[in-house]
């Protein structure tokens, strides 16, 4: 996945805020239940990989010892079912007790568990929300399979079942902030954590004379400036970010943004068609940049188009 | 013209990218290996931060920045407010006081776990007593290993004091125990969350197998000696599963009856003191596969076995209960 879509994918999401001890607010983006799934998934391939790998060790390991006749066999076997007992419990645990507060599997997604107070995640709400998985995750299956193993007389009885059981799984479905069982009882959330990209300022390149050449040819009367907001000033600046120089000789596509955008921007500003727009959109945004930006500063937020002034 | 605004990122940028490089390695658990000074500069670096997007949301209209400290602070916040415990400090608050304190804390629910249990055991002797062919119902063939209604007194005595031909298998057995009976314990706990009616009843199901084997022991004359042979190992291991019971218990309480706090509050702050308690739970079980793997094994002794089940079960109360730090 692109890493520097994160930021601007993640605001379409529903949000957490977080009320910090210094008093700022930090918002996390709620991750889709389909990446905490994927995250699980990843994690059992990831504990079966490792328990296969185990099983045949010890295996390898007790046929040599056999020949040997030292007997070594019961040791294995210990480490065997203890080994498979931690994988069950305490992969989970272990690793979401770490510095990421996240399981490989988690962190291959870019989520994390966190404390719904605010507060340090501690090991005992890491342990009530992963020993509450035993309800969510396993029961379901044993339902499932106790209905394989019994005749049709008991389907309606299975079906009860899974259908209680369901409740327990299905239940971050059921919440805005996609919490499971666990999460409900040891305080906890999973959110995305984007990594922080910083883009170049786009203004700033063009002030010190690091845009293209010509720039300085437009100027925008106080009226054009007016038409727009800080919401179009932001979609600008996405089109603006993703656009490439152009290829001397090759036109732009007829559905490449700055096309697009440059074209609704003249319509509105009432400026004639001159070559590439890229240079005119780079222009207008550092304007009216600069005079919004200005105006936020006296205490007027000019949300969008249709706030009058 | 936003020359403040050009001004306010050149300023700041080299704190902002020197936070971000001291976060990504704390993040990999490489902060132990950093100079103290940079552990020193960590917080600072995020309360500069911090205070940059406060400004920055209030007068940057660069969407891509904000964006930027967003993230930026949210992962110092991690790493600045999440910090735990050096391994050392937290075992010893943890054994020191957290975990008597849960225990304490679902006192009043063991109490009632214990209840249960014990009602399935009396509900289990008093069938199995009345009426020899309950016991098959209640006890699963697996687990009855031999020890089933038609077998006799002799056959019944040599399960309690077989040391085995075979002593090098005792540490596969008490692994398998230990595993198995954590298993249990884990979703004893878990089904408290349905209100705790699950957890009610997997006690008493337990208890009424206890009490069926007790009552065939009884038949053939063995009760005294199935006394030792069950609780050696017995009152730590069914102390844990009634501690289990009881922190279940304490989730589905706090769920019926969540008080002055709001039920969310009130659950994850059972759920708190339930996990610590659950640790608890596990290493008993721990130590009470040892005694059922190697002591009940090793010692045969019937006096022996009940001074240990006494022994064992007095430390756990003591500990438990007897030591208040206030």
């Amino acid at each position: 996945m692109n890493r520097a879509a994160r930021p601007a994918r993640a605001s379409a999401r529903p949000l957490w805020a977080l009320q910090t001890p210094e008093g700022v607010a930090l918002s996390f983006a709620i991750p889709p239940g389909g990446e905490r799934v994927a995250a699980f998934v990843i994690d059992i391939l990831l504990m079966v990989a490792i328990f296969v790998v185990l099983t045949i060790l010890l295996l390898v390991t007790g046929i040599a010892a056999q020949g040997s006749a030292l007997g070594g066999g019961s040791v294995l076997l210990v480490l065997w079912v203890l080994g498979g007992f931690f994988l069950r419990f305490f992969w989970f645990t272990l690793f979401e007790c770490g510095a990421r507060g996240a399981t490989p599997g988690k962190r291959r997604q870019g989520i994390r568990v966190a404390s719904r107070s605010g507060g340090p995640l501690t090991p005992a709400m890491i342990v009530a929300r992963n020993m509450l998985r035993e309800i969510e995750i396993f029961l379901p299956i044993a339902m499932l399979s106790y209905r394989a193993s019994q005749g049709l007389a008991d389907t309606a009885m299975a079906f009860a079942g899974i259908g209680w059981t369901g409740v327990f799984l299905l239940f971050p479905l059921f919440n805005k902030q996609r919490l499971r069982i666990g999460d409900v009882i040891a305080g906890t959330i999973v959110v995305q954590v984007p990594r922080p990209v910083l883009a170049p300022d786009l203004a700033a390149d063009l002030a010190i004379g690091a845009g293209p050449a010509g720039t300085a040819q437009f100027s925008f009367t106080d009226a054009q400036l007016d038409v727009y907001g800080i919401y179009e000033l932001q979609r600008l600046e996405t089109v603006l970010r993703g656009a490439r120089p152009q290829i001397p000789g090759r036109p732009r596509k007829d559905d490449d943004p700055v096309v697009i955008v440059g074209k609704a921007v003249r319509a509105k500003l009432g400026l004639p068609s001159a070559g590439d727009d890229l240079a005119l959109l780079q222009a207008y945004y550092a304007a009216l940049k600069a005079r919004l930006e200005r105006s936020v500063v006296m205490g007027r937020r000019k949300v969008d188009k249709f706030d009058g002034a | 013209m936003s020359q403040s605004q050009i001004a306010f990122r050149a300023e700041r940028e080299a704190d902002w990218q020197r936070l971000e490089s001291l976060v990504t390695r704390a993040e990999k658990g490489a902060l132990r290996k950093l100079p103290p000074q940079d552990v020193l500069q960590l917080p600072l670096l995020y309360r500069a931060a911090l205070s940059s997007l406060a400004v920055a949301r209030e007068t940057s209209l660069d969407k891509a920045l904000t964006d930027y400290l967003e993230s930026l602070c949210a992962r110092a916040f991690f790493v600045v407010h999440g910090r735990r415990q050096p391994l050392g400090a937290w075992t010893r608050q943890f054994f020191g006081s957290d975990l008597p304190a849960a225990m304490r804390a679902i006192a009043g629910e063991t109490l009632v776990a214990t209840l249960v249990l014990v009602l399935g055991i009396i509900a289990g002797y008093a069938l199995v007593a009345g009426d020899i062919t309950w016991y098959s119902a209640l006890v699963p063939d697996a687990m009855a290993g031999g020890r089933d209604a038609s077998a006799s007194a002799a056959s019944l005595k040599k399960t309690l004091y077989s040391t085995g031909s075979q002593n090098n298998g005792l540490e596969v057995f008490a692994a398998f125990l230990f595993s198995n009976n954590s298993a249990v314990a884990i979703f004893t706990f878990a089904l408290g969350f349905a209100f705790g009616v699950p957890t009610i009843l997997l006690l008493l199901y337990n208890g009424a197998m206890a009490g069926a084997l007790i009552a065939l022991f009884v038949r053939a004359g063995l009760g005294f000696e199935l006394g030792g042979w069950l609780l050696i190992h017995g009152t730590t291991e069914l102390f844990a599963i009634v501690l289990a019971g009881g922190a279940g218990l304490s989730l589905g309480r706090a769920m019926v009856f969540p008080g002055r706090m709001a039920r969310l509050a009130a659950l994850s702050r059972a759920g708190r003191t339930a996990g610590t308690a659950m640790m608890g739970v596990v290493l008993m079980l721990m130590v009470a596969a040892l005694l059922e793997g190697f002591g009940r094994q090793l010692i045969v002794i019937d006096s022996v076995r009940y001074g240990v089940a006494a022994i064992m079960f007095g430390l756990w109360c003591l500990y438990f209960y007897g030591v208040r730090d206030e």
